[in-house]
């Protein structure tokens, strides 16, 4: 893909607390060859979001259990997981369910 | 689920939104688990236990669904909130957890109904009676067609205690709340000695395990005091299928072994007067999470004990890594556990007039599973004894050394007499009378 994308994402259920306490973020992932999917999305979350504690968000390639992603509202399991192709202002959202209530 | 939906939506004979469908089947178990297991009596006041989180912020909006008008058989019971802050004991400052506490005030003003926020702080103060097991109202219906018997007799006792009630006088008094500004339970003001002591209590515990355990009992304390005073007689909790999954398998590994069915089933009766019931126990987290996403219901999150904690730093905390980790690979893991809990049931003492009361934890108010002391009279008197002195704040050094380690021991069952033991003596009047 030649120009960089714009992703929407979103962290709910307690997850925003490792990315200083902000649920949402505008971030724009830079233009590359290949096209952005999901694995490389957490690559990049991982190295520039995360402020603490990478163990409790991302679990070798993908996220830990008992997060949802949420990708344009729809479970990422139907789009493919980790092999879904981000497109221009996709919205991604990461809720955790670990916290109960 | 419904979501796979979305992949046949064009193929589907009839335009079915997925939404549509998801949010009808939601409704629904809430409905069929109050239908299936029927507790709760009309007009019956029923305190909702709200932590703000997911799951019971999702448990309040089904009972906003269920009362309203429009809903078709609408249910038909008087409905309280009640929050309990416990910053105190996970360490939050004053700011924090104001500011928590005024976003859940938002989302309780919005539903219009009577809501109280307790601080756990006055779990110090709570009156002996507390650790008492009332008698319960009415007789548990052994078949279904005794429910309508069971209804009759609610009633019944409601008339002789209040001339002019009726299930009609209820309803309209729930709508009247609606119409005017809610009075709403005063909380005490604590002061910092208050969250001190608390967090005293706390520190003298050395394992986080025994730190879940002793905040989990002090909040059930609490809950259960503030529905006696304020007249409810039933408790809805907002457990998830997916943490009673996880609260049977580390409660075997705390040893509650024995009251798995009352800590896990869909209604507890353990303290007699006030039944807690768990309509959410048939939701899965994931579904909970959609839900809330898909239809905007507000919950808070409030960090507590075991947040950011590592994945071994209690027991509860590591049973909770395994099954969500079990869950992803095979997901049908908490189905099964769920599944299994349904078929525990308690054993039932014989019914003979001539044998004595079951004895209770005095921290629990669970059967005793461990062997009494020499007799069971002199635990009985030493129990009321315990009793009196457990909860005040203001007993004197002399007194406390009266109590020898051994006979409170006696009292408690195999996993709260663990719980007690992880905490170090102290000379603060409290943990002098637990060690």
């Amino acid at each position: 893909m030649a120009a960089p994308i714009a992703i929407h994402l979103e962290f709910g259920g307690g997850a925003e607390l490792l990315f200083g306490s902000v649920k949402e973020h505008h971030v724009t992932l830079p233009n590359q060859s290949e096209p952005w999917d999901m694995k490389q999305l957490l690559v990049w979350i991982r190295g520039n979001m995360l402020k603490e504690r990478p163990e409790l968000f991302v679990q070798g390639d993908t996220v830990r259990p008992g997060i949802l992603v949420l990708i344009n509202d729809a479970d990422w399991e139907l789009m493919g997981e980790l092999e879904y192709e981000l497109q221009d202002k996709d919205n991604v959202v990461f809720i955790s369910t670990l916290h109960g209530g | 689920m419904c979501q796979v939906d979305e992949e046949y939506n064009g193929q589907l004979e009839h335009r079915v939104t997925p939404r549509g469908c998801f949010k009808e089947y939601f409704i629904h178990k809430f409905r069929a688990m109050l239908g299936k297991n029927r507790v709760i009596f009309p007009g019956e006041k029923v305190l909702l236990a709200v932590s703000g989180g997911p799951a019971s912020s999702s448990m309040l909006s089904q009972v906003q669904e269920g009362l309203s008008r429009d809903a078709p058989k609408k249910l038909r019971f008087v409905p309280g909130i009640i929050y309990i802050d416990e910053g105190g004991a996970s360490g939050q400052s004053m700011e924090e957890r104001e500011r928590a506490v005024a976003q859940l005030e938002s989302v309780f003003r919005a539903t219009n109904y009577h809501y109280h926020i307790v601080h756990l702080e006055q779990v110090l103060s709570l009156p002996s009676s507390v650790l008492e097991a009332g008698s319960s109202a009415t007789e548990k219906p052994q078949t279904g067609s005794s429910y309508k018997a069971a209804v009759d007799q609610f009633i019944q006792t409601k008339k002789n205690q209040h001339p002019d009630f009726s299930v009609e006088n209820a309803q309209s008094h729930l709508s009247s709340l609606s119409m005017q500004k809610v009075e709403n339970g005063v909380t005490s003001p604590i002061t910092p000695e208050h969250t001190q002591a608390l967090q005293r209590l706390f520190a003298s515990v050395r394992t986080l395990t025994a730190k879940e355990d002793l905040l989990y009992t002090l909040r059930q304390h609490l809950i259960l005091h503030t529905a006696r005073t304020q007249g409810y007689t039933k408790v809805m909790m907002g457990d998830s299928c997916s943490r009673l999954a996880i609260k049977l398998l580390s409660n075997i590994s705390l040893g509650r072994g024995a009251s798995l069915a009352t800590d896990t089933g869909f209604s507890d009766p353990r303290y007699g007067d006030v039944v807690i019931v768990r309509p959410m126990r048939d939701y899965s987290s994931k579904e909970i999470a959609y839900y809330n996403r898909m239809f905007d219901i507000p919950s808070v999150f409030i960090p507590g004990l075991d947040t950011k904690a590592q994945d071994k730093a209690s027991i509860q905390h590591l049973t909770e890594s395994f099954v969500t980790k079990l869950q992803t690979d095979f997901p049908s893991t908490v189905s099964t556990i769920y599944r299994t809990s349904e078929k525990l049931h308690t054993a039932c003492p014989p019914q003979n007039t001539n044998t004595q009361p079951f004895a209770k934890c005095l921290l629990c108010v669970c059967a005793l599973d461990t062997k009494l002391g020499e007799s069971h009279c002199q635990c009985t008197k030493t129990a009321s004894h315990h009793r009196n002195v457990l909860y005040s704040l203001n007993k004197s050094k002399s007194f406390c050394t009266e109590i020898k380690t051994v006979d409170l021991k006696s009292l408690l069952c195999y996993s709260c007499r663990l719980t007690i033991k992880d905490m170090v003596s102290e000379r603060t009047s409290i943990t002098s009378h637990y060690s």
